[in-house]
């Protein structure tokens, strides 16, 4: 047993060796005063004012979040709808279909769900003249489509671990349904929406393969930019991008996962409370 | 305990006034929802239904539809069944030509053959990974798993460019080696197909460790102390019991990786030769580059049935876990 966990222990170091050394080297050499990328120059900070000045960038990053922020909303939206019905409806006409199609944009090679959409919209612009051209619309229509299905299976393992008893209680001393929802079940979930809201915002800020097929020829997003950079071959500037890139996504993870423990941690607190005090006045 | 409990419930109700305010509102909508056969439980399945209906299911069949048109020049550059009048079904001119032409056959067979390399060096590597999270003490493992899904968050084009910087020539890894003195020449990675193994490594191992991690994270570790009080070696514990245990997780994580994998465009494009021919980049540069809509539309048809046996699989996993879980 001994021998094993050892072995198991040296695959666990060489992994997140493999997870992790690409991006501190990309980081390293973000500050690198040389030109040729990966070769050392000496520290500086020169590719970032550099980067701060490139209007192209600026512009593209400003779209990209604008299509990211619009489209994380709608896609949360509809995947709190979608989780909800898969968990709490059980029998209603077409029901695997749906399951499938919530699950399916998962895993679907992003050139099909690409090119399917822009036929789509191509068909749709022929037959009843909307939507015209590719740009804006079309991109956070395809987005909100693949990532809702990020946020549906967010949202369905939270409302499969919900406790239904407050939820039957308030529909017992009369509440509506709809009321229901709104005041006790979405605060409990409210974690889980934002956490499905970030998701399908890094995702859609992400998307390059789906984006491609469904915009114009008059805007271009951040990864469409960075992507027509990293084919001429490597670019400091988008070492420092990435940098920044990658040190708001860790301190937001990171901040998240504490604060989400915190308060799980108060939950578990707060249950034990009520338990307490109901067999007290019991 | 009856009437003292009930009080503080009602005074969850302190909005009414603004609730009775919007009441003939509500109501009315309500009303009409409810006469159009509509409740409001209908409401909440019809919205995401019919969104992913129009916008996932519809195109698959406008997809199917342009890959028997012909190719025109012209935008859109393909043809039109009300333009001849009667439904042309062309299917010698976009099949026949993936057909006959060794480019769409080659990068098809490669597609797969790379992607499903690339799930057992996933698995290869991921298993351990899952095996020894699992394992960990509760207070690692929550760091772990963050660090395994921090990635994830982060850009996958960017964790692609990355490792050009490492692979090429005058890269990381070459610098290190010829410091050191392993090689005196540059070992050529980059563009190669090494290089888009690793890449697809790289990027999809999460989606590998995630699953497995989730099912090893659950497992009885009873049955591995009954089968070593019946005289199990461990190592054979370890594939009758863990291994045989987990199947279910292995199945999800190979299907996470290898259908993406097979369309894989960006991967191939950033790291690997021209020789590298993957379906999913001869889609993209036939439908960009060619301009070949309604081959490029074949392709993709030809892409879903490869995958509809995989993803009947992962539909059935997602399945079995909604009702495991309930």
């Amino acid at each position: 047993m001994h021998r094993q966990s050892w072995f198991i222990l040296l695959l666990l170091t060489l992994g997140f060796v493999f997870l992790y050394a690409p991006i501190v080297s990309l980081v390293i050499f973000s500050f690198n005063s040389s030109k040729l990328v990966t070769v050392w120059g000496g520290f500086s900070t020169k590719w970032y004012g550099a980067l701060v000045q490139d209007q192209q960038i600026l512009d593209a990053a400003m779209f990209s979040l604008r299509i990211a922020a619009i489209s994380a909303t709608l896609a949360t939206i509809l995947g709190v709808m979608a989780g909800y019905v898969l968990v709490r409806f059980h029998k209603f006409r077409g029901r695997a279909t749906f399951s499938g199609m919530v699950t399916a944009p998962l895993v679907m090679p992003e050139v099909i769900t690409g090119i399917s959409l822009l036929l789509l919209f191509i068909s749709m612009e022929q037959l009843i003249g909307w939507p015209q051209g590719r740009g804006l619309t079309t991109i956070i229509i395809a987005h909100t489509t693949f990532t809702m299905s990020y946020s549906a299976v967010v949202m369905r393992s939270r409302f499969l671990t919900l406790d239904i008893s407050l939820e039957e209680a308030a529909m017992d001393l009369g509440a509506k349904p709809s009321k229901v929802f709104f005041v006790i079940t979405l605060p409990i979930v409210a974690p889980a929406v934002i956490s499905s809201w970030l998701l399908c915002f890094t995702i859609s800020l992400d998307d390059l393969v789906i984006t491609s097929f469904t915009n114009g020829p008059g805007t271009t997003t951040l990864p469409q930019v960075i992507f027509s950079k990293v084919r001429l071959g490597l670019d400091p500037k988008v070492n420092a991008l990435a940098t920044i890139i990658i040190s708001i996504v860790a301190v937001g993870v990171i901040i998240s996962s504490f604060y989400m423990r915190h308060k799980e941690r108060q939950r578990q607190r707060d249950e034990q409370m009520a338990i307490r005090a109901a067999s007290q006045m019991a | 305990m009856a009437s003292d409990s009930t009080s503080p419930l009602r005074a969850g109700g302190v909005g009414k006034t603004g609730i009775t305010r919007l009441m003939p509102f509500s109501t009315g909508l309500h009303a009409l929802l409810l006469k159009l056969g509509l409740s409001s439980r209908n409401c909440v399945i019809l919205v995401p239904y019919i969104w992913l209906t129009l916008f996932f299911l519809v195109p698959f069949f406008i997809v199917l539809k342009i890959s028997f048109a012909y190719m025109t020049i012209a935008q859109p550059p393909f043809t039109h069944f009300s333009e001849t009048g009667h439904l042309s079904l062309n299917i010698s001119d976009s099949y026949g030509r993936l057909i006959s032409d060794r480019l769409y056959i080659d990068s098809y067979l490669n597609a797969i053959k790379m992607a499903a390399i690339s799930t057992v060096l996933c698995l290869l590597l991921g298993y351990p990974m899952a095996y020894g999270m699992a394992r960990a003490k509760p207070s690692t493992r929550n760091i772990l798993l963050m660090l395994v899904i921090l990635p994830f968050w982060t850009s996958f084009l960017i964790r692609v460019y990355a490792w050009i910087g490492l692979l090429k020539n005058n890269g990381v890894i070459n610098n290190i080696l010829m410091a050191v003195g392993v090689i005196n020449e540059p070992l050529h990675m980059m563009n190669t197909n090494f290089a888009v193994y690793l890449g697809i490594l790289y990027s999809y191992l999460p989606f590998m460790i995630l699953p497995l991690y989730a099912n090893l994270e659950k497992m009885d570790l009873s049955l591995l102390e009954a089968a070593a009080d019946l005289g199990c070696k461990p190592l054979k514990a370890f594939f009758v019991i863990t291994v045989r245990l987990s199947l279910p997780g292995i199945v999800a994580g190979a299907m996470l990786v290898f259908i993406p994998a097979v369309g894989e465009y960006v991967i191939p494009e950033l790291l690997g030769g021209p020789s590298t021919q993957m379906i999913g980049r001869t889609l993209y540069n036939e439908f960009f580059s060619n301009r070949d809509w309604p081959t490029a539309s074949a392709v993709a048809i030809a892409i879903l049935i490869l995958l509809v046996v995989p993803l009947a699989i992962f539909q059935r996993y997602q399945d079995k876990q909604m009702e495991a879980a309930e």
